[in-house]
């Protein structure tokens, strides 16, 4: 492992370029996916725009899971709280689509601020015991607090203005996907960099092995609650851009079930991989829609007999099975994420 | 008065279903280290084959409990042989995934096969009638729970602390390969304390049947529990799984009965205040 992380670090110092060419093409392929999808699938723009919501989710999963180590099936409580905030922020007069993101990506980064502090003072099982105790306990807070959330009816009944005072978000959803393509790609792009840099490096290390990281001198605490923040407005602009496009909030965005699948899809697409995230929310959503459109529980079943195939054969998830079958990508590129 | 003491029978019974089913996932958990998401799905496999048993081949109630616990484990084995035998000593992540992908394929073949409605289990008249204990009447199903539980509490004890077998079990927990260089199967070992954890879950499934109904989504919607009350008793503590059971039933019974509206509310804030104070559960010990 530490042979790897070795050659990894030297590859992104030496073969910057590549790294810097092969990154511009991923770009380049999740812009054309965008656009092939906004040409064939006209009548499904609101589901897939949802899927660009939830793909936001799995990316701050991926950031806490994936590069961090901590194990959480709750996640869908920062998503939530950026939904809400979102929602709430809109129906009391603040209707500009920009700033309806930013408050979804500051009050995610709150809640992430503190669902870190909790999940943070416990290891292991008890970590993840915890994770699904907040998300079950926001679930209950917000079912309860009906007076501000809507209760089990939703939050609904507010419409964001314009984007930029002139693209309406019509009842196709062009608008919004759109919308939620371009934060998706401006996202990506920042996250690639959060994750390349000294303090992504550090986190990936924390991943590896706490204890070395702690007697190197870090401290591993406040590196993994920063973390957590950024993993929560990422999350929390998913969250908000859920609200944006289909104008209501239900209570099944701060659900243990969205934690669970999204947390699914991240092992389908690969852990630690932002391409793999990508990947893993594309391929459940859309088998998902056609799936369960048929029959529910063939679709329990489907997603239940791929996860013990992916546990069993290929445990780097889809992403790890491509970097498998181009291993000269790998080589060049030197870095996976 | 009378509201106190019915919330103490129920909660006592609540606790004790808890504690028949949670026993089994917390020797899998602290004794073999696996994180099985799954074991409420067995719990369910048994409570459809009870219900199947009772309602189309219209056999009694003990029968149909020995049905649903023999037919557990007998679905249990190859299930234990080809997918959990790999994931002894894999990474918590892992654990979880695979058992989380076989409670949703337990799901999906279940409700295939037996349609996707509300299982019941008819109780036979004698465990139906309220039963006189002097100074009121309790439903004679609780009581039949509790002792259930405390035979189940008392009889693991026993066959942990005391037997031959006992004695294999926890020196292959222990140290694993010192064990099996001594002669001990670890394999075997680990076959039967699946096989008894599921039957206790196939049981606890059946019996607390009442408290938890047997529905489609029983194996997801009582995962959560489950594992909660696990990790609060501690794992593999069976005084620790007692007292967590007895201690969230009580709340969770209390709140229900006092802000039906709050829900689970109660639940998970004491479950997060308990973890936070006793990180390794209640009794849980040092790793």
């Amino acid at each position: 492992m530490q042979a790897i992380a070795k050659s990894r670090q030297a590859a992104t110092v030496s073969g910057g370029n590549t790294h810097l060419l092969r990154d511009g093409l991923g770009l380049l392929l999740i812009i054309a996916a965008g656009a092939a999808g906004y040409w064939l699938f006209p009548d499904n723009l609101a589901l897939l725009t949802r899927v660009i919501a939830v793909a936001l989710l799995v990316l701050s999963i991926d950031l806490i899971v994936g590069y961090c180590g901590v194990a959480t099936l709750g996640q869908a409580t920062l998503y939530g709280a950026g939904a809400y905030a979102a929602g709430m922020a809109c129906l009391r007069g603040v209707t500009e689509p920009m700033t309806l993101i930013v408050i979804g990506a500051a009050a995610g980064a709150m809640a992430g601020l503190v669902m870190g502090t909790i999940m943070l003072r416990a290891h292991g099982l008890a970590q993840l015991v915890l994770s699904i105790a907040i998300v079950q306990l926001a679930h209950e807070a917000a079912n309860k607090a009906s007076a501000y959330t809507g209760g089990s009816d939703g939050l609904a009944g507010f419409s964001p203005s314009p984007l930029f005072g002139t693209f309406e978000f019509d009842l196709w959803g062009r608008t919004a996907y759109l919308f939620g393509l371009a934060l998706l790609v401006l996202v990506f792009i920042l996250l690639k960099f959060v994750v390349a840099s000294p303090f992504g490096m550090l986190c990936r290390g924390i991943k590896e092995d706490p204890v070395r990281i702690r007697s190197m001198g870090a401290f591993v605490f406040p590196v993994l609650l920063k973390m957590f923040i950024i993993s929560g407005a990422v999350a929390g602009m998913g969250g908000a851009l859920a609200a944006i496009s289909t104008q209501v909030v239900g209570l099944d965005s701060v659900s243990f079930e969205l934690s669970a699948n999204s947390l699914v899809m991240l092992v389908l697409g690969g852990l630690g991989s932002l391409y793999g995230a990508l990947i893993g929310t594309v391929i459940f959503m859309g088998f998902e829609h056609f799936v369960s459109a048929i029959n529910p529980f063939h679709w329990m079943t489907m997603v239940g007999a791929l996860l013990i195939a992916v546990v069993l054969v290929a445990p780097g998830g889809l992403s790890g099975l491509i970097d498998r079958a181009l291993p000269g990508m790998r080589d060049k590129g030197g870095q996976r994420p | 008065m009378q509201t106190v003491f019915s919330i103490a029978i129920d909660a006592f019974a609540y606790g004790m279903a808890l504690f028949i089913i949670c026993i089994g996932l917390s020797l899998t958990m602290g004794l073999m280290r696996v994180i099985n998401l799954a074991h409420g799905a067995f719990a369910m496999i048994a409570g459809y084959i009870a219900s199947y048993a009772q309602r189309e081949l219209g056999t009694g109630y003990a029968i149909a409990l020995l049905l649903s616990i023999l037919g557990t484990i007998v679905i249990s084995i190859p299930v234990e042989r080809f997918l959990y035998r790999r994931i002894y000593g894999s990474p918590q992540l892992t654990q979880v995934l695979m058992t989380i992908g076989i409670t949703f394929c337990v799901i999906g073949i279940t409700n295939f096969f037996f349609g996707p409605t509300l299982k019941t289990i008819p109780l036979p008249a004698s465990l139906a009638a309220p039963v006189d204990i002097g100074f009121r009447t309790v439903a004679g199903h609780r009581l039949f729970v509790m002792a259930c539980g405390l035979v189940v509490a008392a009889g693991l004890w026993f066959l942990i602390e005391k037997t031959a077998f006992g004695i294999k079990l926890r020196a292959t927990v222990d140290n694993a390969g010192m064990a099996d260089a001594l002669g001990i199967k670890t394999q075997v070992v680990y076959a039967i304390s699946f096989a008894i954890a599921l039957g206790l879950a196939a049981f606890g499934g059946v019996v607390g049947a009442e408290f938890l109904p047997i529905e489609p989504y029983y194996a997801l919607r009582y995962m959560v529990t489950f594992l909660v009350v696990v990790s609060v008793g501690g794992a593999g503590s069976i005084p620790g799984a007692l007292l967590a059971c007895l201690v969230l039933g009580a709340i969770d019974t209390t709140a229900r009965y006092l802000m039906p509206d709050f829900g689970n509310f109660f639940f998970y804030a004491a479950v997060i205040a308990i973890v936070c104070v006793f990180p390794r559960g209640f009794l849980g010990r040092a790793q």
